[in-house]
């Protein structure tokens, strides 16, 4: 690894170290419960950028994937005594099969990651605009299932009764090996021909890249952080609804990645933290005027109409996001080379 | 024979409006390769227009013609705002823009209007019926197909006949080769996003018409018709547009009588996956468009 590598590594695995750390230092619930769904964001946002950010196709399905991951992990970890209640149709074989959280995450993400395998492989062939539109009709296909396939996920109605097993220091430390992870495949063999494709799509193609099973690859890894993202969200709020998994979301992901930049690991990072901050000082004003009784209704909307004014902002500004095209290592050696 | 009848009506009175939300996303689409996520909020604005002005006294058709021009107004806006700024920068930085003004939209309606579903005025005509060949068919279904074929006449005309028409035709084909013989790119996209807009605010009136009340998220669906009937047909040709449209109802309208009630519930899964495989069969719709240029 160069140095410039190493050096993003560590700065961007001592934002996460920070990030566990400064709840247990100001021992205080709401603290720990953001800095927890900030790392669970962060799980996400990485793994969309393995597969964005490489490739450079904006994919909406990954949300979908993420659905995947805490109903699946949701049908195996729900107490069997529970599970009666929770979901009375669901099939004799796995109605009896019980295991702990941590294993319900990782099956969760395994799950995830097979189902992209199988339904994916032949959308790689696409790229541009229909590549993004097949992505959009994926995440409807799979939030259609999910909203209706009672037997395993209650349908529409909320799913209740997941084993509370996601702290902050399991969320940050998957999302350090997250980060890891991402940075190590984007380095890679694979990782290097994919961006390659990336910045031109014939001239790889003649070098020999194969580029739909580079793709494919970039897309399973992807899926597999969304589907154990999901699990871990689903294992944090521990109910929750398939409303959960849609546009919404998906836009608060997006948000988090274009604005922090889509083709570098830091972008995805300090996208994550930026837009967090954002969103929980907006969400924080939100309620005080709302218990202020300032206006005669109630505020709502109001965050995500300043996180979307953030987004085109940065996209006007800096249409590659802030981070566009270097990682904070190699940018930090830079600028200290040039002052020496 | 009556049942033959009545699905016939079904599938040109759905068609109509889902050729016309074709239409109004694919003209954007086919000049610029872009797709405008904001689509579905043209409709919306034009339904909370409506709804505002419920109880001015106007006469209906005057309500009606404001909620349109709301519509167009709000369709240039997303020219300006959405996507001139970033247009020749990244197609991803539009796609995301574009995204984040429907945001905006959305929730400036949860914010300023309401959550909750609003009622808007509509004409007795729209909730009458009529009795032909022994069946009963609401009337809105008859003024959607009239209004459909109208506009599709009128629009095949003005793209074959006018000006404007011609140079959109060009730009649409050969953007760079239209700029240089004169045509005027901002004006064209321009015109193109008003079109768009007129599209979505006649929608709007066909569609909230059966609803009867306007909701922040009513864009929603007509912005997956759209997309669904664009991509069947063809996304860089008008005609895919309208064809995309009554094929996507008749496929919906054959599954709603066919399909058992327990798989109906999926139906949008059935018809997105359709979207999928003709995608990979054909990515570029069942109609092949002219070749295209570059992007501006």
């Amino acid at each position: 690894m160069k140095r410039g590598n190493i050096l993003t590594l560590v700065i961007l695995l001592g934002l996460v170290a920070l990030l566990v750390a400064v709840p247990a230092v100001l021992q205080d619930r709401l603290t720990e419960r953001i800095a927890t769904a900030m790392a669970i964001s962060l799980v996400l946002v990485v793994g969309l950028q393995t597969f964005t950010g490489n490739s450079g196709i904006l994919s909406f399905a990954h949300i979908g994937f993420m659905g995947v991951g805490a109903y699946a992990s949701a049908a195996i970890t729900i107490p069997v005594q529970m599970r009666g209640m929770a979901l009375p149709d669901l099939y004799e074989i796995i109605k009896t099969v019980q295991v702990s959280g941590y294993v319900g995450i990782l099956i969760g993400g395994l799950v995830a990651a097979l189902i992209a395998a199988v339904i994916a492989y032949p959308l790689m062939r696409l790229s541009d605009a229909p590549a993004v539109i097949t992505s959009f009709a994926l995440l409807v296909v799979l939030h259609t299932i999910i909203a209706h396939w009672s037997a395993v996920t209650n349908g529409p109605r909320t799913l209740f009764g997941l084993p509370s097993v996601t702290s902050l220091p399991l969320a940050g430390g998957i999302a350090a090996v997250a980060v890891v992870v991402a940075l190590l495949f984007k380095e890679s063999r694979i990782g290097l021909l994919l961006r390659a494709s990336r910045d031109d799509e014939r001239a790889a193609g003649a070098l020999g890249a194969n580029i739909p099973s580079l793709r494919w690859r970039a897309f399973i890894l992807s899926a597999l952080f969304a589907g154990i993202g999901g699990a871990l969200w689903g294992h944090f709020v521990t109910s929750f609804s398939p409303k959960a998994f849609y546009l919404k979301e998906t836009f608060v992901i997006l948000g988090m990645l274009v604005i922090g930049g889509t083709n570098t690991v830091t972008g995805a990072v300090i996208g994550t933290f930026a837009v967090t901050i954002l969103f929980e000082s907006l969400r924080a004003l939100e309620t005080s005027l709302n218990a202020a009784d300032i206006f005669a209704d109630q505020v709502v909307g109001l965050t995500e109409i300043v996180l979307a004014m953030a987004m085109m902002g940065v996209m006007f500004l800096k249409p590659g996001g802030l981070f566009a095209a270097t990682e904070i290592g190699p940018l930090l050696l830079r600028r200290f080379k040039k002052k020496g | 024979m009556q049942f033959l009848l009545q699905f016939t009506i079904d599938v040109l009175s759905l068609g109509g409006a889902y050729a016309l939300m074709a239409l109004g996303l694919v003209i954007v689409y086919g000049i610029l390769k872009l797709v405008n996520f904001a689509y579905g909020e043209l409709i919306m604005v034009a339904g909370y227009g409506l709804f505002l002005m419920n109880g001015s006294g106007l006469p209906w058709i005057v309500m009606a013609a404001v909620a349109v021009l709301i519509a167009i107004a709000t369709g240039v806006a997303t020219d300006y705002i959405a996507f001139r700024p970033v247009r020749a920068k990244s197609v991803t930085a539009v796609l995301i823009t574009s995204f984040a003004f429907s945001t905006i939209l959305q929730n400036a309606a949860l914010l300023f209007i309401s959550p909750r579903a609003r009622n808007v005025p509509l004409p007795d005509l729209f909730s009458q019926t009529v009795e032909f060949a022994g069946i009963l068919i609401p009337a809105r279904n008859l003024i959607t197909i009239v209004a459909s074929i109208l506009l599709l006449v009128l629009f095949a005309w003005a793209m074959k006949r006018t000006v404007l028409g011609i140079a959109m035709r060009a730009a649409a084909t050969q953007f760079r080769m239209a700029r240089m013989l004169g045509v005027p790119a901002n004006l064209i996209i321009s015109s193109a996003f008003a079109i768009s807009g007129f599209f979505a605010g006649v929608v709007s009136l066909l569609w909230i018409g059966r609803i009867g009340s306007v909701t922040p998220g009513i864009g929603l669906e007509p912005l997956l018709v759209a997309f669904i009937a664009t991509v069947i047909g063809g996304m860089r040709s008008l005609q895919g547009a309208v064809l995309g449209g009554f094929l996507l109802a008749f496929v919906n309208t054959g599954l709603n009588y066919t399909l058992p009630q327990d798989l109906l519930q999926f139906r949008d899964a059935f018809t997105f996956t359709l979207v999928i495989l003709i995608l990979l069969w054909r990515p570029e719709g069942l109609i092949r468009g002219p070749a295209t240029g570059q992007r501006t």
